[in-house]
């Protein structure tokens, strides 16, 4: 399959890089200049991105510096309380208005020639604008420029560019319920989370798929984490993790009309007892226990939905409990991407429950962690191996569980037997209907939910 | 007591002298992958902690790092912890250092900054240094980790041990893939 980009076949940009319904995949979408441009138009202009959580800019005058494809963005919260997100540039001569990582402010002046902003986006300070503007410049017209659209949903803050996407809400789809897992409190109540200081950021080498792929649902990596499932980093000392249940059932949950996607673990039983984790620290289990408790209560039946590893197309992904993180994949080129991880605790945890899942999350994820150290060293050598003359004659094979997939209630979404490439060929094919479309007719509104 | 560093006292001479052989010698039983013995350097109560740097407003210092015990930092780990990751390189299966680095440690500007009790009978000391740690793995894979130091050692022995460690590297993004060495 030597795909020709912006071939002709099937009419189509993607022509046959993509093809999901024998599960090939060509080389050529990790590594070509042309079809990364034509994403950052296509896919990154268009799609709902994350930008970050309201718990970092409680106050009126914070601000957050973010991304959103290869752009700064600041996420503010202006005098009235009102969050914003703007593109980080002045609007005279492009200068970033703001340098530094987070902080409160009354103005954002930009250092070339003084242009002010007020963390609504208005310009309100013009150098000179009597002596050399002679009071003509028309300032209501010249404040940061805002996104078209932006959400607010359980204090995760996402935002687009493209007035045309449709509410955040039918973006999210069935997939929401899997992000409720991450935003929700542990005993089911609706939101309450917080984003711990320290926003891990790197760059790795690769090509922003892989991360998106990796988590959007392959069980099958399992040789990837050996070395930490050899040692054992979980608090109980096995493992990766021990935050689930005596009687797991997996399953791959796709929303192929989205391009969204997660593993989920599920409990076999609505009543199943408490399983300790942390079982090490005896002082915390009341509180765990009490809390698991609760969530049966209010969720009930949904309280056997566990969650893991999931991708919000295009390039959020996110871990709903252990670890417990937001992961972007910020794309900086073709072969080049740069990582942030965002971890998230329970507002109302107690202090002795939030250090633990803080050096949890140190020794675990991210750059530095023991667990994700050893996916990147996959992506990175993967993306390079994609870029060869030769190499890329070759597509890739994502025929595990062809054709499968069926819908169901519970867990809510298209579900198949782990593992399986059903996610991942969702995934691709949406990114390949992005790609081709001409705009969001051509992409919503569709067949939603499943 | 606080040594000036104007001039040295003999003492201050021995110290620095034994201070610095230490410090060599910790970097050479990293270089040569003896972590083992490494980990035998450092005090069973050791605190290692390498934050994370962001970029502020001139003057709000206290938010430039993220904070041991409260924030999310790159480390903050005791001897258990430290020793899990040997282990892991030990596995053979470390993907990300298998096959393993080059590692070069080198350790420089080293100051003494308190010796407690005394000078001549020091008990622990407090000191900075310098580090450059180049990793090169792979074919071309190469890293370079550039910041400061400061640790506590406490005596132990004829040798010292590391009993607190803060590694302030000079970066906001990480611009290494991983981390997998020990700084």
């Amino acid at each position: 399959m030597r795909a020709a980009v912006g071939s002709a076949a099937h009419g189509k940009f993607t022509g046959n890089l993509v093809d999901v319904t024998t599960g090939m995949i060509s080389r050529e979408i990790f590594v070509s200049d042309e079809i990364y441009k034509r994403e950052l138009e296509q896919v990154f202009a268009r799609a709902w991105l994350f930008i970050g959580h309201e718990s970092q800019i409680p106050n009126p005058g914070d601000f957050f510096s973010s991304r959103m494809g290869e752009e700064s963005v600041l996420l503010t919260r202006d005098r009235q309380g009102q969050i914003h997100v703007f593109l980080n540039t002045c609007r005279h001569r492009g200068m970033k208005v703001c340098r530094y990582d987070q902080g409160n402010t009354t103005i954002f002046t930009c250092p070339y020639h003084g242009w002010g902003y007020a963390t609504d986006g208005k310009l309100v300070g013009v150098p000179y604008f009597r002596e050399a503007y002679h009071e003509k410049l028309d300032r209501p017209k010249w404040g940061l420029v805002e996104v078209a659209q932006m959400e607010n949903y359980k204090g995760s803050i996402w935002a687009s560019w493209d007035p045309d996407a449709p509410a955040f809400s039918d973006y999210l789809g069935g997939m929401r319920v899997y992000l409720d897992l991450l935003l929700d409190s542990r005993d089911g109540r609706e939101g309450d989370a917080e984003v711990l200081g320290g926003i891990q950021k790197w760059i790795v080498p690769c090509n922003w798929k892989f991360a998106a792929e990796n988590f959007v649902g392959d069980a099958y990596h399992a040789i990837s984490h050996r070395s930490v499932d050899t040692v054992g980093i979980a608090p109980g000392g096995k493992g990766r993790t021990d935050d689930g249940t005596t009687r797991p059932k997996r399953y791959a949950v796709s929303f192929p009309d989205l391009g969204h996607g997660t593993n989920t673990t599920i409990q076999m039983l609505e009543n199943e007892p408490y399983t300790p984790i942390y079982p090490n620290v005896s002082e915390l289990q009341d509180y765990l226990k009490r809390e698991y408790e609760e969530r049966q209560q209010r969720l009930g039946n949904m309280s056997r939905l566990l969650g893991s590893a999931s991708t919000i197309f295009p390039n959020t992904s996110f871990q709903p409990r252990q670890p417990r993180t937001l992961a972007v994949w910020h794309p900086h080129g073709p072969t080049k991407t740069e990582m942030w991880r965002f971890v998230f605790v329970d507002r109302e945890a107690p202090e002795k429950l939030k250090d633990l899942v803080r050096r949890y999350h140190e020794l675990s994820v991210g750059p530095v962690g023991m667990t994700e150290q050893d996916d990147m060293e996959n992506w990175v050598y993967a993306t390079s191996a994609s870029a060869g003359t030769i190499a890329r004659r070759y597509p890739y094979n994502y025929e595990m569980g062809l054709g499968g997939g069926q819908p169901s209630d519970f867990p809510p979404g298209l579900i198949s037997d782990v593992p399986s490439e059903k996610n991942q060929r969702g995934f691709y094919g949406r990114w390949a209907e992005f790609m081709d479309a001409s705009g969001w007719s051509d992409l919503y509104p569709k067949r939603v939910g499943r | 007591m606080t040594p000036t560093g104007s001039k040295a006292s003999l003492d201050e001479l021995l110290l620095m002298r034994e201070i610095e052989n230490f410090l060599y010698r910790e970097a050479e039983l990293l270089d040569e992958r003896r972590y083992e013995e490494w980990l035998d350097l450092l005090s069973d109560d050791v605190a290692y902690w390498m934050p994370m740097r962001r970029n502020v407003k001139y003057g709000e210092w206290e938010q430039e790092n993220t904070r041991p015990d409260v924030d999310m930092n790159w480390f903050d780990e005791d001897k258990g912890t430290l020793a899990l990751r040997v282990r892991q390189i030990r596995t053979g299966v470390h993907w990300a250092e298998e096959p393993i680095s080059r590692v070069t440690h080198v350790v420089s500007n080293v100051r003494l900054l308190e010796a407690t009790p005394s000078l001549e009978q020091a008990g622990e000391v407090k000191i900075a240094c310098s580090f450059i740690v180049y990793r090169n793995r792979q074919e071309t894979e190469t890293d370079f980790l550039v910041g400061r130091r400061k640790d506590t050692l406490r005596r132990a022995g004829d040798s010292w041990q590391i009993a607190r460690r803060e590694i302030m590297l000079d970066q906001n993004v990480l611009l290494a893939k991983t981390v997998t060495v020990f700084l």
